[in-house]
């Protein structure tokens, strides 16, 4: 049997996707939809938590807002962009999950989450996995030491930590440098050998942003800002962000 | 990369890719380019605490691969390194999931013995750079 049949009328009761709409250019498109079905045709998380892209972007244009801001499934779309671009009309589905990530009540929203973004609030490392600027600073000198010695091709190889007006400053997912500290060297190696001019930051040095996923507007553009700070301050020309 | 910077950007990417395992090597997955799937590690999803989700999501990418019948997936970050590694171990590891740099290095003939956490066994001992300073 099919569910009951969602009745409409009375008086509008949508404010969501309204918002939304506001704050997106030329209102994200969410008033756009044919109802085609292209995005949720191809898209990975068609029928999770018995939802798919259409099916919540028409209950969000149908005001049914309960729904749409209470259901797991904005944390299982991972908003790759892909119903975007397949659809006619351009309509941005992404944002839409996205800001309906944000009305989350902030200690209801995925844990793991919520952790690696609270853990990269608390110093200028950016680090969600919480490792120092003095961690950070000491594994990298400690195993570019270790290869100096034991590969003397790359006895000249250097990866500088805070080295002013270089052209490139290059972040580091925290997960190396405090889980597999092996897997720096091959990219040091690559940027040593093409005579790249480069350096990481003590500060602003991790590439991940879990705030960004959270849906926390204000730690998100806090963490950035660190970031952007720190390449300011080193004068470096170009921001490389590996994730 | 091509989320980022666009389908060109991309191709510049699968010419370092060709170059690197060789041309006759290099298998595309179906449908690619801006069509393809994302494989379900990013946007928080792996730190989300919803794994079977997350790995019901990353079936059509883990389909995808299959059909490719290679032996290496490239990853271009961490939050799919860690997605389509952990596929792969859904699956008794069909695939191996490997760094770029990790090939760029290998190719280069610069690969030491303790950079080669995600080589297969088929790769794991060829062409080792400094072969007495594994830690092992």
């Amino acid at each position: 049997m099919a569910d009951e049949a969602i009745k409409l009328g009375g008086k509008k009761r949508s404010v969501f996707i309204d918002k939304v709409k506001e704050i997106l250019p030329e209102g994200g498109n969410l008033n756009l939809c044919l109802t085609c079905g292209a995005c949720s045709s191809g898209c990975p998380a068609t029928g999770l938590e018995g939802m798919d892209p259409r099916k919540f972007l028409r209950m969000a244009a149908l005001g049914m807002d309960e729904e749409v801001l209470s259901t797991k499934w904005v944390w299982m779309c991972t908003m790759c962009t892909r119903c975007m671009y397949v659809c006619p009309m351009k309509i941005n589905i992404p944002q839409l999950v996205f800001n309906a990530r944000s009305t989350w009540p902030r200690d209801q929203r995925p844990k793991g989450i919520l952790g690696s973004c609270d853990m990269a609030l608390r110093n200028d490392t950016c680090s969600a996995m919480g490792a120092t600027e003095e961690d950070f600073q000491f594994v990298v000198e400690d195993v570019l030491e270790e290869y100096q010695e034991a590969q003397p091709e790359f006895a000249e190889m250097l990866a500088p930590v805070n080295k002013k007006g270089t052209e490139f400053f290059l972040n580091q997912n925290s997960r190396e440098p405090v889980t597999e500290p092996d897997e720096m060297v091959p990219l040091w190696k690559i940027l040593h050998l093409v005579g790249a001019d480069w350096t990481y930051g003590t500060k602003g040095w991790a590439a991940e942003n879990y705030c960004m996923f959270l849906g926390d507007n204000d730690a998100w553009k806090h963490i950035v800002e660190v970031k952007k700070k720190s390449v300011e301050d080193l004068g470096c020309k170009v921001w490389l962000n590996t994730e | 990369m091509r989320k980022t910077f666009g389908d060109p950007v991309a191709e510049d990417l699968r010419f370092v890719v060709k170059a690197v395992v060789g041309e006759e090597n290099f298998i595309d997955m179906h449908p690619n380019r801006s069509n393809n799937f994302c494989c379900g590690g990013g946007g928080g999803f792996l730190q989300s605490g919803l794994p079977d989700e997350r790995r019901t999501y990353g079936k059509l990418k883990a389909d995808q691969i299959l059909a490719t019948k290679a032996d290496y997936a490239i990853t271009p970050c961490h939050n799919c390194h860690a997605q389509i590694h952990d596929l792969s171990d859904q699956l008794d590891h069909p695939w191996q999931t490997v760094h770029l740099w990790t090939l760029l290095c290998l190719s280069l003939g610069i690969l030491g013995p303790n950079e080669r956490e995600y080589l297969g066994d088929d790769l794991k001992d060829v062409d080792v750079f400094h072969p007495e300073s594994s830690n092992m």
